[in-house]
């Protein structure tokens, strides 16, 4: 590990609409506590509870990976849910297979992942049919 | 406007104690879709829904929301209080639609940056 570089780890449970958004909660006050740029936090924080409220509703809950040194926050998120079978398709405005028990909680727009491309300074997605889901998010700091 | 402007203007109620009683809202956003309003709304310092859960509080602080108003007499429930106040974010409930509510602030001057 090189120094200098913080390293953090959360658990992202299923389908549970209070916990959600804690992971991304947590790294915002960390960038905050360290000083970052508002506007970077903001992009990061955009990102990141993106990718985690579809591992909460797509991918049968998941964990985060995060390290940050003094230039940029690597953020990756996976899941072992059900895949993404369509990436192009799910990468399109308003694509979505949220079920109504989604909406009722204020997503299911189909507009997550084109959100978090357009934040991100590197966006990357693996995904296998009945494998899971993994979002990498890079965000640097200037 | 203050907090104590836009509670007098909605008739509102405020639920929290804790936020900054002096801080000036230039714009908002009304929506029932928290999507949206990660996707659309820029720099919008308050928002104004019908959708209670605690995801409008996660939502209002990802989006540097300071302000959530529930409109048609909803209360969020103790919990999601206490996210609001830990957050610093102020939480407001009117008996007004959604519509009027929005209506109100427009016509003192409330606008909306973004699409939402
Ligand atoms: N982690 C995941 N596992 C499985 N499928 C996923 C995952 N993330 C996204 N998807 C699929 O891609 C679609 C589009 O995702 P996106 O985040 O853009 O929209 P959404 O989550 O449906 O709605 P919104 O993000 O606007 O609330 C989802 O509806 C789902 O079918
Ligand atoms: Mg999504």
């Amino acid at each position: 590990m090189e120094p200098g570089v913080i390293i953090r780890e959360y658990t992202i449970p299923a389908n549970d609409f209070v916990v959600a958004g804690e992971a991304s909660s947590s790294v915002r006050k960390l960038l905050n506590q360290m000083g970052v740029a508002p506007a970077v936090v903001k992009r990061t924080s955009i990102a990141m509870y993106e990718a985690e409220i579809n591992a909460v509703i797509h991918g049968h809950g998941g964990r985060a990976h995060v390290e940050i040194d003094s230039e940029k926050i690597v953020i990756r998120i996976s899941d072992d849910g059900p895949g993404i079978p369509n990436v192009e398709l799910a990468m399109q405005e308003g694509w979505s297979t949220a079920p109504d028990s989604v909406r009722e909680m204020g997503f299911g727009a189909g507009m997550g992942l084109p959100n978090i491309k357009r934040h991100a300074d590197a966006f990357h997605l693996d995904t296998e049919q009945g494998r899971g889901t993994t979002v990498n998010i890079i965000v640097h700091f200037r | 406007m203050r907090i104590e402007e836009i509670t007098g203007l909605l008739e509102a109620e405020i639920l929290t104690v804790n936020h900054d009683k002096d801080m000036d809202i230039r714009s908002a956003c009304g929506a029932d879709l928290m999507s949206d309003v990660m996707a659309f709304s820029k720099e919008n310092a308050m928002m104004i829904t019908g959708l209670v859960n605690p995801q409008v509080i996660r939502t209002a602080e990802m989006m540097d929301i300071r302000v959530v108003v529930f409109v048609r007499g909803k209360k969020p429930q103790p919990t999601m209080i206490d996210m609001a106040e830990e957050r610093g974010i102020a939480v407001l409930s009117t008996e007004l639609p959604m519509f009027a509510a929005c209506g109100k602030l427009y016509q003192q001057g409330m606008h909306g940056r973004g699409d939402s």
